[in-house]
């Protein structure tokens, strides 16, 4: 009996710390502005759609990746998937979780633009070094 | 820690440094243990929750030096201080009662008992000093990243521990999970050392799982 209250509990506060630690991930990059080279390419301004982020994500696998980068793209990815299968689930039942997941995967595809976009500064810049040496 | 030498005050987050230290070195530990006495040694499997137990014990000081930066303004360091020693002396004693009242093989049982309850309670004053930081409006992001990776890894624990007392069949789900939240925690405040300087802020609105 013991267990299996500890086992709940401790569930329930997993998934919370998740998406809260997904939150504080997103909202490090929600301020940064996109750069007018990567808005062009992917076609967002200043607010992406959360059906961009498939788009997104293929171009950041295009891109040679940034070690720093890796594991925050990582959990972005399975918040993401994560609230794709709440708001298919529960998205019927409760309308206002349909409409903040929505609101929810739209900044994980922002996100991933901004990532997008440090990765081709990284690049342009290794570049550059190894052009001038 | 070398990422808290060179990104950070060392001294601010000492027991978190402190933690990782005892980490590294009970790590060597059970690496000597397993290539004396194999994987399935009763030696490595003492060792390992024995190890394991203290290691957690090592992360209740990181989280009394957590609880002492976020309330640092207030001055209330010590009473919590005092107030969690309390309860980890509690949960050893409720641990050691539960499993006296009840098991033959007490030693085995009894590390397994505190382990549940140490990450349990360990979850706990994580949640509440998760509630704290929205309280007071928080927006340090290094330490805000620092107490959420830590919510984690109490959370992934206490349900493995609960789990394996329930269920100790079901080898293939606890047996893989705490070393996903051990390779999970250090890689976590690696990042918030690496990408945050201490100063660097966000909306705490931005972080509570509902919207406010």
């Amino acid at each position: 009996m013991m267990a299996a209250v500890i086992f709940v509990f401790s569930v329930a506060a997993l998934m919370q710390f998740f998406v809260s630690y997904c939150r504080s991930l997103i909202a490090a990059s929600a301020r940064r502005a996109l750069s007018s080279d990567v808005q062009d390419v992917i076609g967002i301004r200043r607010s992406a759609s959360g059906d961009d982020f498939d788009r997104v994500m293929q171009y950041l696998y295009l891109c040679p990746d940034r070690r720093e980068d890796r594991n925050g793209i990582k959990a972005i990815g399975a918040y993401f998937r994560m609230l794709g299968a709440v708001a298919k689930v529960m998205g019927r039942l409760i309308p206002s979780l349909r409409v903040w997941t929505e609101s929810e995967r739209s900044q994980c595809a922002y996100f991933a633009a901004v990532a997008l976009d440090r990765r081709i500064a990284h690049n342009r810049d290794m570049f550059a070094e190894q052009m001038s040496a | 820690m070398v990422c808290s030498l060179f990104r950070g005050p060392l001294r601010r987050y000492f027991t978190l440094n402190l933690y990782m230290a005892m980490s590294v070195l009970v790590n060597a530990g059970r690496y000597v243990v397993f290539t004396q006495h194999g994987l399935m040694s009763s030696e490595y499997i003492y060792f390992y929750y024995y190890s394991d137990a203290i290691l957690t014990i090592c992360l209740y000081f990181a989280l009394m030096g957590l609880y002492a930066i976020v309330f640092e303004e207030l001055g209330v360091g010590m009473r919590l201080r005092v107030f969690m020693m309390l309860l980890l002396i509690g949960t050893t004693l409720f641990s050691y009662s539960v499993v006296h009242q009840s098991e033959t093989r007490m030693l085995t049982r009894y590390i397994v008992e505190i382990s549940q309850n140490l990450y349990f309670v360990g979850l706990i004053l994580t949640y509440v000093l998760w509630a704290a930081l929205l309280k007071l409006r928080e927006s340090r992001i290094r330490v805000i990243q620092i107490v959420l990776s830590l919510g984690i890894y109490f959370s992934i624990n206490a349900a493995t521990y609960a789990l394996r007392n329930a269920y100790p069949n079901l080898r293939f789900v606890w047996g893989y999970l705490p070393v996903a939240a051990g390779v999970f925690l250090p890689i976590a405040w690696i990042y918030a050392f690496m990408k945050f300087d201490d100063e660097a802020r966000l909306a705490p609105s931005r972080l509570a799982a509902v919207p406010r």
